[in-house]
């Protein structure tokens, strides 16, 4: 009989064989791209047995990406909210963001699989400096395709990847952001699959990479949840993190997915494809996804770089469609206060993506009195005080 | 359903397959040029490439994001999406086509999906459309789209790829329908200097597994390209060539080229 294996009894377990989460999920990729996902799908199980890989991985992110990141209780927006407020700190990772933890899995799981080079996408820019590390740091070629509009918004980053050693490829088709660079990538990886492993960004595209991205993301959830027990005794009552795609979403969920938390992740309201409920296939995946009414991909809008598209992953649409998790959207004016708030209060600049955790957690805090509320923080300000220089100036809350 | 009425059903060709069979059974190979529908004048190239010799047409629906196309037939649906063209407003300008050859549709499949895969088949062969390519729906995610189009009638192009293992191979040329659609290379659409080395050894490998008509498509971009891919291939399909001459010099201009790969194919 099959006894389910303790990772399929979890809410958030291993996806179905065909890469279904529930309904969601999916290989909807070209074909020349189908026996890649699944050379992907097998080295990464053979890895993630072997505890050699786990411990490089493990040892890499100490040694290298500085884990564990703490968790810090922030008592002046505790005061000023109501509720006992943890954040997770990813910003103090090596590159800035949680970024980073999954890079490293799939740098040294791609080396392993013999390839030489890297590509990525990027929309901030975080998760293309992260890969132009890992790349750096393993001796690996790396290209990045960033969408121009996103160059323009994140030219500090742009340079980092740059002086790291990649080249970033500036994205004209489409609506020039994070979704016409991943098109990018897809494209890029179809000709040079042989020896080029695409090192997606986010838990999307095509199986295993939702269930692979989430896996290495799982160690900033795991964390978390020994930082609560040890802090407070026990699971904070809400979870909250910012969904672009959904990785530092899903890491953080993972470490709660089977208790009793309320699970929160705050897409940005120009980009609400959980919010908005329309399923489609994209980018190799079945999940809501934003369209038009005869099924043409629509632009996101955000203020934020980094959640600027109109998917999201299919184990977030999993979670939605079962309740497990809900998707709340924020609009931008409330995430830009959020970004000062943070800043003033706990001498914190957050990156506009999580701000959005923060912007909700604000707006829910008169109903959540005396819980506790974990945010991930998902990364430092640093890459967007350039743009929130212009939004805060024209506001007039900065001269 | 019967066995044997299932039986019947699966050895019965619909028309682009009859057609494809019986052209390349008399000894032609086989040319299918590509036109982006919706791009200003795409109904008279699609008129002129028939005339000139064409053995039927792929469409091309224009979608936002087009991840198995190239720089021209990206710019071509972008142009076309911006003027407004919609998967209605394209079929209902190839029901007015009048060509006396199969119409195939290429798109991608989340146009399909959002609008059922019955109701799609269904507004295709309304529009005279036999068949049908979806180039991001591969085959194993391709069950329930194969299963809706043969209900239907419509015919269900899937697509061949260097890397697609041996093991899949056979299955996958069982179960397309109309032809098999060979990608000569590993890349998006778009010509390239030479024909990649992939064209013959993937169209060779699904003629060994089939004797359902095959064409190679991607990456083929002159007559001399066309004539080496059809030593070993039924046929070819010329997408990037023909919307950039589209682009540049006019429909006209497009009956002129798909004539050229018809004397080079017909004549070496
Ligand atoms: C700091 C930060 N948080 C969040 C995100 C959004 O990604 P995800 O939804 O996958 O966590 C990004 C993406 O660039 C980011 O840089």
């Amino acid at each position: 009989m099959g006894e389910p294996t303790p990772s399929s009894r979890s809410v958030m377990g291993e996806p179905t064989t065909d890469g279904r989460f529930g309904e969601f999920g999916g290989r909807f990729v070209p074909e020349t791209l189908v026996a890649a996902c699944e050379e992907l799908e097998a080295a990464f199980r053979e890895a993630w047995a072997d505890p050699a890989f786990v411990a490089e991985f493990e040892t890499t992110l100490r040694d290298y990406g500085g884990r564990p990141s703490p968790l810090t209780e922030c008592r002046n927006l505790s005061s000023q909210l109501g509720v006992r407020l943890l954040v997770k700190r990813e910003d103090l990772n090596h590159t800035g963001s949680h970024k980073i933890n999954n890079v490293i899995g799939q740098a040294l799981l791609a080396q392993r699989m013999g390839k030489t080079r890297l590509v990525a996408e990027t929309g901030a820019g975080q998760h293309g400096v992260a890969t132009a590390t890992a790349a750096a740091l393993l001796g690996m070629e790396c290209k990045v395709y960033m969408g121009a509009v996103d160059v323009d918004r994140q030219a500090l980053n742009v340079f980092r990847m740059r002086l790291l050693g990649s080249e970033v490829e500036s994205v004209q088709s489409g609506s020039r952001t994070l979704k016409d660079a991943v098109n990018e990538a897809l494209r890029d990886w179809v000709a040079t699959v042989e020896n080029t492993h695409y090192c997606l960004g986010s838990v999307m595209g095509p199986h295993p990479y939702p269930w692979m991205v989430r896996t290495f993301h799982h160690i900033l959830g795991d964390e978390a949840a020994a930082q609560c027990k040890d802090l407070t005794g026990g699971d904070p009552d809400v979870v909250v993190a910012c969904v672009g795609g959904g990785s530092n979403a899903a890491g953080i969920f993972s470490g709660f997915a089977d208790g009793d938390a309320r699970l929160v992740g705050v897409e940005p309201a120009g980009g609400a494809a959980v919010g908005r409920g329309v399923p489609g296939v994209v980018h190799g995946m079945t999940s809501y996804l934003m369209q038009d009414e005869v099924g043409q991909v629509m632009e996101a809008e955000s203020i934020s770089a980094g959640l600027d598209y109109p998917g999201v992953g299919p184990e977030h649409a999993y979670l939605a469609a079962i309740g497990r998790a809900e998707y709340p959207s924020v609009t931008d004016d409330e995430v830009v206060e959020a970004f000062t708030l943070m800043s003033r209060a706990e001498g914190i600049i957050p990156a506009l993506e999580c701000a959005h955790a923060l912007a909700w957690i604000v707006r829910a805090a008169p109903e959540m009195q005396g819980q506790t509320v974990l945010m991930n923080l998902s990364g430092r300000g640093d890459k967007d005080v350039d743009q929130m220089m212009d939004v805060l100036g024209m506001h007039g809350i900065v001269s | 359903m019967s066995a044997a009425e299932a039986s019947t059903r699966r050895d019965s060709f619909g028309a682009l397959e009859t057609h494809l069979r019986a052209r390349r059974d008399s000894g032609a190979k086989l040319l299918v040029p590509y036109v982006t529908g919706g791009y200003q004048g795409w109904q008279r190239a699609v008129e002129a490439a028939a005339a000139a010799g064409a053995d039927a047409i792929e469409i091309g629906v224009p979608f936002s994001d087009p991840v198995m196309d190239g720089p021209v037939i990206q710019q071509a649906s972008t142009a076309a999406l911006v003027d407004g063209a919609t998967p209605a407003s394209v079929l209902e300008e190839a029901r007015e086509l009048d060509t006396g050859v199969p119409h195939a549709v290429m798109t991608y499949y989340n146009l399909c999906h959002h609008q059922g895969h019955e109701r799609f088949a269904s507004a295709l062969l309304d529009a005279g459309v036999c068949a049908a390519i979806l180039p991001d729906l591969p085959y194993v995610e391709a069950g329930p789209w194969l299963e809706a189009a043969a209900e239907t009638g419509l015919e269900a192009i899937l697509l061949a790829a260097p890397t697609t293992p041996e093991h899949r191979l056979a299955d996958l040329c069982g179960a397309s329908r109309g032809f098999v659609y060979a990608v000569g290379l590993l890349g998006v659409t778009g010509e390239r200097t030479a024909l990649a080395r992939t064209a013959t050894q993937i169209a060779a490998r699904c003629l060994a597994v089939t004797d359902r008509p095959v064409l190679t498509g991607v990456g083929i971009g002159s007559p001399s390209q066309a004539i080496e891919a059809c030593e070993v291939s039924d046929g070819v399909i010329i997408g990037s060539a023909v919307v950039r001459t589209l682009m540049s010099d006019g429909p006209e201009a497009v009956g002129e080229l798909v004539a050229s790969y018809r004397t080079a194919l017909d004549h070496g």
